[in-house]
């Protein structure tokens, strides 16, 4: 078999269903070999960067590999942005790209970049291929390592006569490398010292981010929560790992979370961290991060432990074995919650809820972004998959659709990259074409990716696109107004299109929503839409901030409130 | 606090590069940086000299033992442990000084590897400061060149790193 007929046996063997890509000279015979079956699916996109956040998307949402085809040169480069964000949010994905033939490597030859040097920093790990001989373990490598441990990217580098040469098939079953064994089971000691830790809090605090939804232990997180009746925050990438609507949710933490949240972290005398990293929006001022606590902290990835704060009980492994464990002690153990000090810390989380932080003018005669939200909420039963952008609007929808469960709120924590919104909606609708996918967007994001809409029509991908359109990059023109003493530099968006017009370009509904007693009905007109891609355009209200607010150098506990 | 950690890493192409692209990509130090093959072909040794706190010498040692092609990994500085460091030294010699050169050669357990008219090239061995100890004894003026390894380090006693 060719290398290219190795490469389609190999994916389909790995039980892979689509391949987000784009073709171009390096991967020609590639393609060749996929347009001659049809058991692997290919998503032609209309950039590079749409097949990464597709395939990031569908992989957030199904918790399978990612799997994107690009070409060598500008084919890679264009996915770079792609890469990057599925790697700092720790994202399966197996990247292929295309590479000069191996005699020209090095030669500067036409469309060569040096694509295990430019994506090095960027993915979990990288290969090149130099022989057809190693190509099928070497993807069996890639998806081995990108699914297990801390998840991330992998990128298999193919030069393009390893794709013509020749050699038997045969897919591994399995591998193993000397250099890679990550751990699972943590440690029993650590774990019972945690244990006793927790049950001898007087102001406990679960903090818990994206290790629970990419360990898949939302159950035994919630069911944990639940034996404890302890208060629980989630990080932007936690959202969904604990019920949002039930009782003992706090909301979200950190720069835009909750006042509830922010004063409970900061006032509790055990922290319980599972799979969150400490990152500098979640705890503002280092300095000033929960003062009064013992931290316990698990997480898979030991370098995420004591990286940022000092952790007096670290558990290395897989979060959904380690809170397996816990739940079984637990329930053994004589010792229970301290039922008076509980009660007092309840009392004292209630009070600073009644500040009611979430709340915001809803007598405006102007669409308020947050009402969107809301209703968006209603009518989707608060069960719809939401991706969004990067901006305010990503933290309304953060703030304002309670998800309650894991796998439902897919957007770009780490990198924060505007464009992520629409191609991830693509792949999280190719994975479940019956559900309702919604994207959350500002008119500044949806245009960094807004080709896509051609893939959306290729493909009948009936994605509801929710555009907060502020007409202002409105996440900068609000830190210009509280930093900047309201000096408004670049952040206003001029010259837009009109969307509802060039969705229609594109073959799909628009409708433009200006009032606020036609957001409603609006958007249950499109949800009656099943088999069509609607854009809403709220024109909302343009000067709308994101409270509460932790500025830069300041503590959890000194939020900027409405 | 300045540390001494070594490697056992996949001989692969581009493994080097994704240990010296974690310490730029993070900000770390290094101070040298040694690689050669082993006994086993498949792979490398690398002595690494850092400095940090000790929250960062953590944080390396983690990151380091991410990478998937490191195999294992040692804080020699950890243990009881011997460093040496080989350097080529070219010395502009005179009538006048190359007794003393060759005697402070001797001194320092160095041998004169080459001579011309007006040089000597010295090999020495041992710990970095005592490489530092010679430089400055021969006196930076007579110094035409100086070529030195970088640290290699072992484990004292029974200790090894091996797989
Ligand atoms: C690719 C990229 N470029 C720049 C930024 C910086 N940035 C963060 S939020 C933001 C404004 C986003 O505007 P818009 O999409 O209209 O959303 P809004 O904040 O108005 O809801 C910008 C420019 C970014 N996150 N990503």
């Amino acid at each position: 078999m060719t290398g290219a007929d190795i490469f389609v046996r190999c994916l389909r063997d790995e039980g892979v269903d689509f391949v987000f890509g784009y073709p171009g000279g390096a991967v020609l015979h590639i393609y060749d070999a996929l347009g001659q079956q049809d058991k692997l699916k290919h998503i032609l996109v209309r950039h590079e960067q749409g097949a990464t956040h597709a395939a990031d998307g569908y992989a957030r949402a199904t918790g399978r590999p990612g799997v994107v085809l690009v070409t060598s040169g500008p084919g890679l480069t264009n996915a770079v942005t792609g890469i990057a964000t599925a790697y700092m949010d720790s994202i399966p994905m197996v990247i292929f790209s295309g590479q000069v033939p191996t005699h020209l490597i090095g030669n500067d030859a036409f469309q060569e970049v040096d694509n295990v040097g430019i994506t090095r920093p960027c993915v979990k790990h990288n290969f090149l291929v130099k022989d057809v001989k190693d190509l099928a373990t070497t993807i069996k490598k890639a998806f081995y390592i990108a699914t297990t441990g801390r998840p991330g990217p992998v990128l298999v580098d193919l030069p393009k006569d390893v794709t013509a040469q020749k050699t038997e098939y045969s897919y591994p079953k399995q591998v193993t490398m000397r250099s890679y064994n990550p751990t699972v089971k943590g440690h029993t000691g650590q774990i019972k010292k945690a244990v006793k830790l927790l049950l001898s809090a007087q102001r406990p605090m679960i903090y818990t981010g994206g290790g629970v939804i990419l360990g898949n232990a939302a159950e035994p997180l919630t069911e944990l929560t639940r034996a404890l009746g302890y208060p629980i925050t989630n990080t932007l990438m936690g959202l969904g790992g604990y019920p949002a609507s039930d009782k003992q949710f706090l909301g979200m933490l950190g720069m835009h979370g909750t006042y509830e949240a922010n004063m409970a972290m900061h006032g509790c005398d055990v922290l319980f961290a599972v799979g969150a990293r400490f990152d500098d929006r979640v705890t503002g001022n280092i300095e000033k991060f929960c003062p009064t606590a013992k931290i316990i902290h698990i997480d898979i990835d030991p370098s995420s432990i004591a990286k940022n704060v000092k952790v007096d009980i670290p558990i290395v492994g897989c979060v959904d074995t380690v809170l397996r464990e816990m739940l079984d002690l637990l329930k053994e153990s004589k010792q229970k919650p301290g039922h008076d000090a509980l009660k007092a810390w309840w009392h004292q989380i209630n009070e600073w809820r009644g500040k009611d932080c979430l709340k915001y003018d809803d007598t405006s005669e102007l669409i308020k972004p947050q009402y969107v939200i809301e209703k968006l909420y209603e009518v989707t039963k608060g069960d719809a998959f939401v991706t969004s952008d990067v901006g305010q609007h990503q933290m309304w929808a953060a703030q304002y659709y309670g998800f309650d469960k894991p796998r439902r709120w897919i957007n770009s924590g780490g990198l924060g990259t505007m464009g992520f919104g629409l191609p991830a909606a693509m792949g999280v609708q190719f994975a479940y074409p019956d559900d309702i996918v919604a994207c959350v967007t500002g008119e500044g994001s949806i245009q960094m990716c807004i080709q896509e809409l051609s893939t959306c029509l290729q493909y009948k991908l009936p994605i509801k696109i929710i555009n907060l359109n502020n007409r202002y990059l409105g996440m900068v023109r609000q830190w210009q107004e509280f930093f900047y003493e309201k000096r408004y530099s670049m952040s206003y968006m001029e010259s837009l299109p009109d969307f509802v017009m060039l969705a229609e370009s594109y073959g799909h509904v628009g409708m433009k929503i200006e009032q606020p007693a036609d957001v409603e009905p609006a958007l249950k007109e499109a949800l009656k839409l099943k088999d069509r891609l609607v854009f809403m355009d709220f024109i909302t209200d343009q000067k709308e901030n994101v409270f509460p607010m932790i500025p830069a150098g300041a503590g959890l506990n000194e939020m900027i409130l409405l | 606090m300045r540390r001494i950690i070594s490697l056992l890493l996949e001989n692969e192409a581009g493994a080097l590069s994704r240990v010296a692209g974690l310490f730029s990509a993070r900000g770390y130090n290094i101070e040298s940086l040694t690689v050669a093959p082993t006994e086993d072909p498949s792979l490398s040794r690398m002595t690494i000299v850092t400095r940090g706190s000790e929250e960062i010498i953590e944080q390396i040692t983690k990151q380091l033992n991410k990478l998937i092609d490191v195999v294992k990994l040692m804080d020699l500085t950890e243990g009881g442990h011997i460093e040496r460091e080989m350097m080529l030294i070219k010395i502009s010699t005179t009538d006048g000084n190359r007794e003393d050169i060759k005697r402070l050669s001797d001194i320092f357990r160095g041998r004169v590897i080459d001579v011309t008219g007006s040089t000597y090239t010295v090999e020495l061995t041992g710990a970095g400061d005592k490489l530092d100890a010679f430089i400055e004894a021969v006196g930076r003026a007579q110094i035409l060149e100086t070529v030195r390894s970088g640290v290699s380090g072992i484990a004292r006693g029974e200790k090894s790193l091996n797989i």
